[in-house]
């Protein structure tokens, strides 16, 4: 017997109140119950980081992530970055500069480097690849990611 | 993950009362980065309620009180990394912080969490144990401090009751002005990689700089628990500072570490190479920080 919870908490700028087992992930409370599936599972043991999301500005693997621990949290998901069917700028950067491949790494690396240049709006290539280290691509496109990051660091 | 309830008190006695009105059946969490995994897999049975500590106020806080500096459990590693305090009176434990999982398991995991969960490898402990480090263990009934090493029953087995203790904090003598320390670690990669060897060195120098005055070494993962070389910090124990000196010690430490063969990690002859390496850049570099270089 599993005990349920309501848990309240901010996403995407909307507050949210959601029934859930004290036994969900925060992944699988955003993908099964709310249906925000470009939040992607992968590994299911906080390797690949395909489940990222911001919780509070700060990166973590929704898929090991207890869902209580976001309760009273803004969280944000990549289908909270764009305003008004206008992209997010690293978005448009990851498109400019040809960052994805097959996309199942790209909701989880862009909302990496949001998280990074908040804090650090110019960052170097080295913090660039530490921010992504917890991001894995199978399809071996981590240059023009890096591109795509630096080009969005640089105002025009 | 499995379990039947998820509380998160907001304060320690709550906490410690949860505990014991669930005689047995609950246990503490933290950020849950190992432990999630361990109840998805099932490798931890018999947890129903799970008792996150997170949102303790306090317990996440790093200070320094007299010569001590004290870490609170709830730390993560990320604010062990970014934190002034503990880069400059611990770099060991900064460099360790830098070196776990990835940043989204940095923002969560905890300094407590990475002690209890009671791996050999893990780089926080190793920090720890090359800083000497003692932690205060809460129960109902009050608290005590216990070195680092009492807490190690076994690889993955802590001698902490989860279901009814928690650990509330860490000290350890915060590194003065002919102090330094250093942190080192190969692994496949720089990142979500297991390391093939770590090691945490802490040296303090007589004030001229020129004298070892003690030394303390911790390699991982060689033993059944983070291991104190302690037959190579006897080599340098009253030796003057010198690469010769060091040299002598990393040798010491090869030595006196029994690292395994793993497919893991490496084979054995490798690994104790790296002990004596890893051991040599360790001490230079905490040695070059105790003379303000």
């Amino acid at each position: 017997m599993t005990n349920t919870y309501t848990l309240h908490m901010n996403l995407n700028g909307a507050d949210v109140h959601v029934n859930i087992y004290a036994s969900a992930t925060l992944a699988a409370v955003i993908r099964d119950q709310l249906g925000l599936t470009g939040t992607k599972i992968g590994c299911e043991e906080g390797e690949c980081g395909a489940c990222t999301v911001l919780v509070d500005d700060m990166p973590v693997d929704s898929c090991i992530y207890p869902a209580l621990k976001a309760d009273g949290r803004c969280v944000l998901t990549i289908e909270g970055l764009s305003q008004d069917r206008t992209l997010h700028p690293v978005q448009d950067a990851f498109i400019a500069q040809g960052a994805v491949q097959c996309g199942y790494c790209t909701p989880g690396l862009i909302l990496s480097a949001v998280a990074l240049l908040k804090h650090n709006p110019h960052p170097t290539e080295g913090e660039i690849r530490r921010a992504i280290s917890g991001n894995l691509c199978r399809c071996t496109g981590y240059l023009s990611v890096i591109r795509a990051i630096q080009a969005a660091s640089t105002p025009d | 993950m499995i379990c039947e309830g998820y509380v998160m008190p907001s304060t320690l006695a709550e906490a410690l009362a949860l505990l014991a009105s669930k005689r047995g059946d609950a246990r503490v969490v933290g950020g849950g980065s190992d432990l999630v995994i361990q109840l998805q897999r099932r490798e931890r049975s018999g947890t129903l309620w799970l008792v996150d500590i997170t949102r303790i106020p306090g317990l996440d806080r790093v200070r320094i009180e007299d010569s001590h500096v004290i870490v609170g459990a709830t730390t993560t590693f990320a604010q062990l990394d970014s934190s002034t305090l503990i880069r400059e009176r611990a770099s060991v434990l900064a460099e360790a912080a830098a070196w776990v999982g990835s940043p989204q398991i940095r923002n969560v995991g905890t300094l407590a969490g990475n002690v209890v969960n009671a791996q050999p490898a893990a780089d926080g402990a190793i920090a720890l144990a090359a800083l000497d480090a003692q932690v205060e263990i809460t129960r109902a009934s009050g608290s005590h401090w216990v070195p680092l090493a009492s807490l190690y029953a076994g690889p993955g087995m802590s001698t902490v009751d989860p279901t009814a203790e928690i650990v509330t904090a860490f000290r350890f003598q915060a590194q003065g002005p002919h102090d330094g320390s250093a942190f080192e670690r190969l692994a496949r990669r720089r990142a979500l990689a297991l390391p093939l060897i770590n090691v945490g060195a802490c040296v303090q120098l007589d004030a001229e700089g020129a004298v070892f005055l003690s030394v303390r070494i911790a390699v991982g993962p060689v033993a059944p628990m983070p291991f104190r070389a302690a037959r190579a910090e006897a080599v340098l124990k009253h030796r003057l500072v010198s690469q010769e000196a060091i040299d002598d010690a990393a040798n010491m430490a090869a030595a006196e570490c029994k690292p395994r063969s793993s497919l893991l990690r490496a084979g054995k002859e490798y690994r104790q190479e790296l002990v004596r390496v890893l051991t040599r850049r360790a001490l230079t570099r905490a040695s070059d920080r105790a003379r303000g270089h």
